[in-house]
């Protein structure tokens, strides 16, 4: 080293060790791990109950239940496209369909803590400049680092399984629902927040009231992307001992069997478009569906109208047979 | 219109507003050596938005600010309200200091005394009218019940009475300010605040939405700031005007006043330029020659400015100011009838000689 420090080229003869460091940092993590044990139940505990609810219901009542969904948010067309997909999806191979319950479960999960983080960063984000842009760089690095570089530190410090795997996807699918949200909240017309301070609206009832109706349906776009982003991280999970539909794939990798790689891809896939089309269901705004509120159309609109009926129908039996009984004293 | 005698429900004193981010600064020196709008620019790299601006506005009074866009009206009638904060200076309403409230007791001024009505509406389109309408009364916590029953009478006060349950971008731009004015009324505020309100709207609703506001403004004596770029406008609606110009109050006065005696060339100007004047004719404005004589006896005009039946106000005004007589209307050797001038600043108000006769003969 001493005889090569050559200025054109100084990378080479001067070792900042950071490789070293990191290495430090793991071991750090390692002798830690009590530390964080108690997050690690509670999550471990909510994908748990999760695929223990979806693995209970009877497949054909699921796939009811998604259609009605589906139905509800992004109207007829959309749940029938739901409902083949679904069956598609079940008729793969005969264990698809519980795969398919274990992913969705680890979607799921990742999704709820990716909303409950990445809601108050974004409204943060979407209120402050300085944040935002403190903020930016993170996000960049959690979309762009490549997944193994985590996947061996969050092992180290959570072990492997399903909470480790959650936490994977959270990392890749986070940004998506933050910067969203920020956007939404910026987007939000500065005359309408200046009349609601003008009559003497709180800031959090500013917030609840007008910035955050009026951002939803581009955080539920931000929704939807966190949910493909998640999808996505499935196969990448099963390194990491997460079953279900990425691990199909991956064990289809090592065997070199393309048909059983076939099922699980396929499988991913339906499971994304089921996903996304009612998400992007949801994000459509009142204001595009003609003002009708959520329960006056779908399946409650129709149960609700036929309750309505029933209603009317009782009532005007009563009126005639108020009317005969005047009639006939 | 009598303007005096009234008590003071808003004054306004030394506001100073500084845009820049060494605004403190700029203030400081400002007061120290009386610097010009140019020199802060270049000194501090700050703008001043409004620059030392005093008045008061009388309990159910009318109080118009007149000026060209950029010349600080808007950002003038956001500080009574405190949506943004003077740089220097103080305002009171009702005798409270403004300027010195905490945040509290700011928003319950804001949502039980002061109605604020914009140009660009600024309705929340996630809401119906109802819901838009009762916003005030909904973040002070008020009951359902209650909301409802006021967001009625609101909305019955514009007229919109049917249309409750629809949104806001189902509705035209003039009945959405309806919504807008009714929302400003709605929690029966003693001040309303109108920044522009009928300026986005063509030329007809504009009418249309004035005559809405000065019939409602008479029957619940609201003070009212009102913003204009539309000196018309601002005639027909206002007790007294403000004319303001480079964040400068330059005239404060009554309608008569800013047109018979304008303070300098840019006040001048502008009155020059009012289409009403003419518009409006002698004829139709005068009072008939017999009905003039059996109120005031026989006509001796000697002296009078004489017009014809068929000039506008615009003549009629640079007659009257050269002499303390009414004007006589003649046709040739014919003499039709007598302009007061009472009957020539009604004219130029935009209202007609037989509405003041009707309330004279009321008193």
């Amino acid at each position: 080293m001493a005889d090569g420090f050559n200025i054109l080229d100084p990378f080479r003869s001067v070792d900042l060790d950071i490789a070293d460091r990191a290495d430090g940092i793991k071991h750090w993590a390692i002798s830690h791990r009590a530390a964080i044990d108690p997050l690690k139940r509670v999550l471990d505990g909510l994908i748990t109950w999760i695929e223990a609810t979806l693995q209970a219901v009877p497949p054909l009542v699921m796939l009811a239940l998604l259609v009605l969904i589906a139905w509800q948010a992004a109207g007829r067309r959309t749940a029938l496209l739901v409902g083949g997909c679904l069956l598609v999806l079940g008729f793969l191979t005969p264990d698809a369909w519980s795969l398919a319950m274990t992913t969705l479960a680890i979607v799921i999960a990742s999704v709820i803590v990716c909303v409950l983080i990445g809601l108050p960063l974004g409204i943060l984000a979407g209120k402050s400049d300085r944040f935002e842009a403190a903020l930016r760089p993170v996000l960049d690095t959690m979309q762009t680092i490549p997944a193994f570089v985590y996947l061996v530190p969050v092992v180290m410090l959570m072990g492997i399984g399903n909470v480790s795997g959650v936490i994977v996807t959270i990392i890749f699918a986070l940004p998506p629902i933050v910067r969203l949200t920020s956007l939404g909240i910026r987007g939000v017309n500065a005359s309408v927040v200046e009349a609601a301070r003008a009559f003497g609206a709180t800031p959090r009832q500013i917030l609840t009231k007008v910035e955050l109706p009026l951002a939803a349906p581009t955080i539920l776009a931000g929704l939807n992307q966190t949910i493909m982003l998640s999808l996505s991280m499935v196969v990448i999970a099963s390194m990491i001992s997460v079953k279900g539909l990425g691990n199909e794939v991956l064990r289809a990798m090592g065997r070199l069997d393309a048909s059983k790689a076939i099922v699980g891809g396929l499988g991913i896939v339906i499971l994304a478009i089921v996903l996304d089309r009612i998400t992007q269901g949801l994000g459509r705004s009142t204001r595009e569906r003609g003002h009708h509120h959520w329960w006056e159309s779908g399946p409650v609109g129709a149960v609700l109208h036929l309750v309505r009926q029933r209603g009317h129908h009782e009532q005007d039996q009563k009126q005639t047979t108020g009317k005969t009984i005047h009639e006939t004293a | 219109m009598a303007t005096t005698e009234r008590s003071v429900a808003i004054e306004v004193r030394n506001i100073w507003k500084v845009f820049g981010s060494r605004a403190r600064q700029a203030m400081e020196a400002i007061l120290r050596d009386n610097l010009s709008k140019a020199e802060v620019r270049d000194r501090f790299g700050c703008v001043v938005g409004v620059r030392d601006a005093s008045f008061t506005v009388g309990r159910g009074e009318i109080f118009c600010i007149m000026g060209l866009s950029g010349s600080g009206k808007s950002t003038l009638i956001r500080h009574i309200n405190r949506l943004i904060e003077p740089t220097h200076g103080t305002i009171h309403i009702e005798g409270r200091n403004v300027s010195a409230m905490n945040a509290r007791d700011l928003r319950a001024l804001r949502a039980e005394q002061i109605g604020m009505v914009f140009q660009n509406m600024a309705l929340m389109p996630h809401r119906t009218v109802r819901d838009n309408v009762a916003f005030s009364l909904e973040v002070r916590g008020r009951p359902d019940e209650e909301r409802a029953r006021i967001a009625a009478r609101a909305i019955d006060a514009v007229d919109l009475t049917g249309w409750e349950a629809k949104y806001p971008d189902e509705l035209s731009g003039g009945m959405q300010q309806r919504v807008g004015l009714a929302r400003a009324i709605a929690a029966d505020p003693s001040i309303l605040l109108m920044d522009e309100p009928f300026s986005a709207l063509d030329p007809l609703i504009r009418r249309q939405l004035q005559d809405v506001f000065i019939d409602l403004a008479a029957r619940m004596h609201k003070t009212t700031v009102f913003i204009t770029h539309d000196l018309d406008e601002a005639i027909r609606i206002g007790h007294r005007i403000a004319i303001m110009k480079d964040g400068v109050l330059v005239q404060v006065g009554t309608p008569e006043e800013i047109v018979t005696r304008p303070a300098d060339a840019y006040v001048a100007d502008f009155v020059a330029g009012i289409s009403k004047l003419d518009l409006v004719t002698a004829g139709r404005i005068m009072q008939p020659l017999g009905l003039y004589e059996r109120e005031n006896g026989p006509l001796d005009a000697a002296g009078w400015p004489v017009a014809r039946p068929g000039d506008t106000l615009n003549a009629l005004v640079d007659l009257a100011v050269g002499s303390d007589h009414p004007i006589l209307v003649s046709e040739g050797a014919q003499r039709l009838g007598v302009v007061t001038k009472g009957a020539l600043l009604r004219g130029i108000q935009g209202r007609s000689e037989t509405n003041t006769l009707s309330m004279r003969g009321a008193a």
